[in-house]
């Protein structure tokens, strides 16, 4: 066991998969020879050459598309696209081809490429550069959507997500690439379904994912500390497929639930989880469910308005506490 | 090109253009549904270029008008008709229609409904190709005004900095949906557009089969040798409107009436009875027994054919049975 920082498991997984199958390449803006925005690639342009570490033209939904055509014929691409927002440009090529090449081929063709891109607000980066895009790619159907907390996960989803046949979008955060955590020196590879249980509890369920499960954590510190109140903290790191059983189960034993989202409220995470917790466990609840989630706003550059505009561990607490009645 | 290849590519062709014909008739039917887009008139580009090409070992791919291409390929057409008619014997089971056609085992990787969408993925795939080492090369075709789209610009960019093997066949038919090229498009001679990129181009006339395999030859050649990506630029018309939801009331009649006396099929059957290969009457012949075939053999088969089962509709969303979306157990 190692402690690493999140672009180092990011980047581990790479270096294994790539030295393992001459096939898998990546491939995105600054990648090769500038070593990647946030590291992730770091050193592998002198270990495998310009042919697999591929530094692109800034033309994301080209090399987007030329990545998916590529992996028709069995290569491996890793897709780095430096922003999420910048994701947009490539959303054609995701949604029209990935996502549905295998479906409208009748099963002839599949598109196992891995997209992987950092959103999320940083520190005044403004409106164009902030963008939470998680919520997008989890509507589509034929595409997998996985968001890492730490970079144990960051390095077994990946790891996964690269042997996968289908194309799987992963939602890291601009944030979080120097958080450091325990990661397996032995190799070792995640679900690209399910849940995991960040934190027991008893009195309510927590929801979180990606960076919102560290503020649910923290918020559950509190609550314990201050308030009495045992949170369970449940980390959904698989967004599409969401783990509908996971959910079921946490809700069912705490009768209570918060969901916890760095995005704006309208068709997220949280409005899926609670349309789930409806459907599946419904009289299981002591109190409706409650979300807590950024303001509908493009993000402001000034730092005030900024950190008004997305929650914090404490807006947890106060919304949890609501749900007992205080 | 002997006189036996002229007439098999006559057949051919065609063929083509009775099978489109009849997908007409079936639309009006309603024996097809959604968006249908004929290739009536355009013969000559695909049968010409994948002449030259090595079918069944380069790639091909293209846009919505991908019927006539796939058959080139060697997919059957009895289950390209299937796939119109929404049956389970169809290429694609029934799941992707008129504008996904695919035929992966003969190495056409399909017909794509976004306009300008397959530039990157045939770059994609003769990047693919280079990595593995093999002598094929990608083919893509798709129409004029796929290249004002920014995956245009993008794709060539791409694939003339890495050098890939890539032929772009741009069927020039002088329309956009509905609005002709000089109202849509700076450059009108789009061969002349590639050069922004350093790739070597040419424009001949798609409507004579013999010059478009002859400028194919040299195009297919360039790539196949590795000297990287290559443009050929096809003059041709389309007979009927973008797609039969078009009234085809924005053409001249007498632009129409030009370019059906250049008819692709009209020229290779005069040329034939010039030679003194062929008579009126075997051509004749040739077309009543086409005719039957596609009625006795191909619609009978869509027709006879079974709808896919309900039990489909999800199968294909995601692949089946994948051990590593859970970590690589079973």
């Amino acid at each position: 066991m190692s402690e690493i920082m999140f672009w180092e498991a990011v980047r581990r997984a790479h270096d294994e998969e790539m030295s393992r199958d001459p096939m898998v390449i990546c491939m995105g803006e600054d990648i090769g020879v500038a070593g990647g925005t946030y590291k992730a690639t770091n050193g592998l342009y002198d270990k495998y050459g310009p042919e697999r570490v591929i530094d692109t033209p800034i033309s994301e939904n080209g090399y987007t598309g030329l990545g998916i055509g590529a992996s028709y014929l069995g290569v491996r691409p890793i897709i780095e696209i430096m922003s999420v927002n910048f994701a947009w440009l490539a959303m054609d090529q995701i949604f029209n081809t990935a996502a549905k090449v295998h479906y409208m081929s009748g099963g002839q063709l599949k598109a196992p490429v891995v997209v992987r891109s950092p959103g999320g607000t940083a520190h005044q980066l403004g409106a164009q550069h902030s963008a939470r895009m998680e919520k997008v790619f989890m509507g589509i159907a034929g595409l997998r959507v996985v968001t890492p907390s730490n970079p144990r996960q960051a390095y077994g989803l990946l790891k996964s997500a690269i042997r996968c046949d289908d194309p799987v979008f992963i939602n890291e955060h601009e944030l979080m690439y120097n958080m450091k955590g325990e990661v397996a020196d032995e190799e070792f590879f995640m679900p690209l379904v399910g849940s995991e249980v960040a934190r027991s509890g008893k009195d309510i369920t927590l929801f979180g994912y990606n960076i919102s499960v560290h503020w649910c954590l923290q918020a559950a510190d509190i609550l314990a500390k201050q308030h009495g109140i045992d949170a369970e903290v449940v980390d959904l790191y698989a967004l599409s497929p969401l783990d509908r059983e996971g959910i079921k189960a946490s809700v069912s034993k705490n009768h209570r639930a918060l969901i916890a989202e760095e995005a704006e409220p309208a068709v997220g995470v949280g409005a899926e989880v609670m349309a789930i917790i409806n459907e599946e466990c419904f009289f299981e609840l002591d109190a409706p469910p409650a979300r807590v989630s950024a303001a509908h706003v493009p993000i402001p550059y000034n730092h005030t308005l900024e950190k008004a505009a997305i929650p914090t561990a404490q807006d947890i607490v106060k919304a949890a506490l609501k749900m007992f009645g205080k | 090109m002997d006189s036996e290849v002229k007439k098999r590519l006559l057949h051919e062709m065609l063929f083509a253009r009775r099978f489109e014909e009849r997908c007409y008739e079936a639309y009006v039917e309603r024996k097809i549904g959604g968006f249908l887009h004929l290739y009536s008139g355009e013969e000559a580009c695909a049968h010409g270029v994948l002449e030259a090409a090595r079918v069944n070992h380069d790639y091909v791919m293209t846009s919505y008008r991908d019927h006539i291409h796939a058959i080139k390929c060697g997919v059957d057409p009895k289950v390209v008709m299937a796939e119109l008619f929404a049956k389970v014997t169809g290429c694609c089971k029934g799941l992707g229609g008129s504008m996904h056609i695919f035929g992966v085992d003969h190495r056409f990787m399909g017909g794509y409904a976004l306009v300008g969408g397959p530039f990157p993925l045939a770059a994609g795939i003769a990047k693919a190709i280079k990595m593995k080492g093999g002598d094929e090369i990608s083919i893509c075709f798709l129409g004029d005004a796929a290249n004002n789209q920014g995956t245009f610009h993008e794709s060539l960019n791409m694939a003339k900095v890495w050098e890939l093997p890539v032929l772009y066949v741009c069927e020039n038919n002088l329309y956009g949906i509905g609005t002709r090229i000089d109202r849509s498009t700076a450059v009108v001679d789009q061969y002349k557009r590639v050069s922004g990129y350093n790739i070597p181009s040419t424009q001949v006339d798609g409507q004579d089969i013999e010059v478009v395999y002859e400028a194919a030859q040299k195009a297919i050649e360039h790539v196949r040798s590795g000297k990287g990506p290559y443009f050929l630029e096809l003059m041709t018309y389309r007979y009927r409107g973008h797609s039969m939801s078009d009234s085809n009331a924005y053409r001249p009649k007498e632009e129409e009436r030009m370019w059906s006396k250049r008819d692709p099929i009209i020229i290779l059957r005069d040329r034939l009875i010039e030679a003194g290969e062929m008579t009126l009457d075997d051509y004749k012949e040739m077309d009543t027994e086409i005719l039957e075939q596609i009625e006795d053999e191909i619609i009978k088969f869509a027709e006879e054919s079974p709808e896919p089962p309900l039990e489909m509709l999800e199968k294909y969303t995601l692949v089946e049975n994948d051990p590593w979306v859970n970590g690589g157990s079973k």
